[in-house]
């Protein structure tokens, strides 16, 4: 029964092309989903939380106004990949990573811990809206 | 049985995308409609206090500037900053600096196309160099990424779709993978002088 049932059913046309299908299925999971942060912040919070700060919102739109990729991931240095850099407060205050411009002179200090250390309490470190969150290697 | 696997496909999209949108939810304050629609800007952006990132009762949620603010002022894309980042910087609208150890850097802009072929259905991928040597060294790329021989790298969409590859920003800092033809932009008719096509990689 449930199979004649099936067989009358018309299949949409779109199960002719598996090309057609597989894409948009990766549509599917790829639409931005509603309400989440800004495209590119990075959340850092491989130390912060457990030494009591709150994690750290890193926000690529505001920096790359201001900035090319390479004054980061070339001159200061920053892997691009988010969690690979193991930054200490220590190292930013003696002026590495973002101390690089976070020392009063390029940019305000780190004496403004509440600008940096503003995420939610529990946030896992990585990118927001990249492949690391939301594509096949999550599956 | 072709048909129950197209079928047992579709329903597995629909699933996953539900789930995705229904994902886990986060407990917030819910901030006043004037708040989420403030300053300025048509609600494109969610502001710092509302983006279920920040924290909007500690001190520094009140000092950020909101995307809307700067993002508002640029040209407009359908997806992730919505931001067509590339005009941005070509007619003028934002001039970030190349360097903050060498005030009169320049860029190395290069002027070179590549076409990769391998895209079966799809329109083949041009990879513009201009367009990112405009932001990025060689040296973020080559030779530990790609290697600067046509062809020589060898990776697919799945790839780029883990994150691998292209997929390094674009998915979480260049324009998002939903745009497939920025990328998949060359029809084969289109093109005048046949390139040699290579074999779909396994
Ligand atoms: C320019 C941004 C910035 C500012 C300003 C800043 N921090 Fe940090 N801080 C970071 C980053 C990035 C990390 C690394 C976080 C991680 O890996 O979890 C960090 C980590 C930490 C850690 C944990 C790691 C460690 O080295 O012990 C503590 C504690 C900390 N910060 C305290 C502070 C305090 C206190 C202030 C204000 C005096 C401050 N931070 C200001 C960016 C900042
Ligand atoms: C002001 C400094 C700065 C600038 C400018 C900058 N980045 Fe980043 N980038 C970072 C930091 C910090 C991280 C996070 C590193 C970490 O979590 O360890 C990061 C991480 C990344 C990642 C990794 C995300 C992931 O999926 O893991 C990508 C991709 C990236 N940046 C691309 C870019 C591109 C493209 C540009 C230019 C449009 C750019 N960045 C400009 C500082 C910068
Ligand atoms: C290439 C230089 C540079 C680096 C590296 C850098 N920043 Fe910044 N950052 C700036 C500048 C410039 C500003 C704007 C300062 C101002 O408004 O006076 C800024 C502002 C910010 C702001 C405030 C944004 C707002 O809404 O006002 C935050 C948060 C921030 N940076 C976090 C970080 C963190 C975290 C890091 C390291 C992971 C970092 N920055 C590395 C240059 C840099
Ligand atoms: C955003 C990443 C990126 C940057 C930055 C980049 N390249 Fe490339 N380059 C590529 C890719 C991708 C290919 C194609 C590789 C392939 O098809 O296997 C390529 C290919 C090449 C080729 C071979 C072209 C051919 O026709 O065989 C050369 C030469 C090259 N790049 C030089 C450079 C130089 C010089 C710079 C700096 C000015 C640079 N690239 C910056 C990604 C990049
Ligand atoms: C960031 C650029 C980029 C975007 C965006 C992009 N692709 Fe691709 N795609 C590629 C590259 C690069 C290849 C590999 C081409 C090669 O190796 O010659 C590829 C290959 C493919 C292939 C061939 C099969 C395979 O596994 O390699 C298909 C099908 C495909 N893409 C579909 C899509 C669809 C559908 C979208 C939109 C959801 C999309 N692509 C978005 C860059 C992109
Ligand atoms: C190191 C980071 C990086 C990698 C790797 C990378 N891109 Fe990009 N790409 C960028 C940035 C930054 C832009 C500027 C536009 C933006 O941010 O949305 C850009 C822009 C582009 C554009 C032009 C978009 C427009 O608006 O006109 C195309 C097309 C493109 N990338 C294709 C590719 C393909 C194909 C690959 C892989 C072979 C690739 N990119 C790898 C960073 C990268």
């Amino acid at each position: 029964m449930t199979s004649r049932l099936r067989s009358h059913i018309p299949l949409p046309a779109l199960g002719l092309f598996p090309g057609a299908v597989m894409m948009l299925g990766v549509f599917m999971l790829l639409t931005p989903f509603p309400s989440s942060a800004e495209y590119g912040d990075v959340v850092i919070n491989k130390r912060a939380e457990q030494a009591g700060m709150r994690p750290v919102i890193f926000p690529h739109w505001f920096h790359r106004i201001r900035f090319r990729c390479r004054v980061c991931h070339t001159e200061v240095g920053f892997e691009i990949r988010a969690g690979s850099n193991n930054i200490l407060m220590a190292d930013i205050i003696e002026g590495r990573f973002c101390g690089k411009c976070h020392n009063n002179k390029i940019a305000w200090g780190p004496q403004n811990c509440q600008l940096c250390h503003s995420g939610l309490p529990g946030l896992e470190s990585g990118v927001i809206g990249g492949p690391t969150t939301g594509g096949p290697s999550k599956w | 049985m072709k048909r129950r696997l197209v079928e047992i496909l579709l329903v597995a999209c629909t699933g996953l995308m539900l789930a995705a949108c229904s994902g886990p939810m986060q407990e917030q304050t819910v901030p006043a409609a004037s708040d989420v629609f403030a300053p300025d800007g048509p609600g494109r952006w969610l502001p710092i206090i509302a983006d279920g990132l920040h924290d909007p009762t500690g001190p520094g949620a009140k000092q950020l500037q909101n995307p809307a603010e700067a993002l508002f002022y640029l040209p407009s894309a359908f997806s992730g900053n919505k931001v067509r980042w590339v005009e941005a910087i070509e007619e003028g609208y934002i001039e970030p600096r190349p360097s903050i150890l060498d005030s009169n850097y320049k860029m190395q802009v290069l002027d070179l196309d590549v076409i990769r072929t391998r895209t079966g259905e799809m329109p083949m991928v041009l990879f513009p160099h201009r367009k990112h040597t405009e932001w990025l060294d060689c040296g973020n790329c080559h030779e530990w990424l790609f290697k600067s021989k046509r062809g020589a790298t060898r990776f697919g969409m799945f790839d780029v779709l883990s994150g691998e590859y292209c997929g390094r920003c674009h998915g979480a800092v260049a324009f998002p993978l939903v745009e497939c033809f920025y990328c998949h932009s060359v029809r084969r008719k289109d093109l005048k002088t046949p390139v040699t096509e290579l074999e779909m990689h396994k």
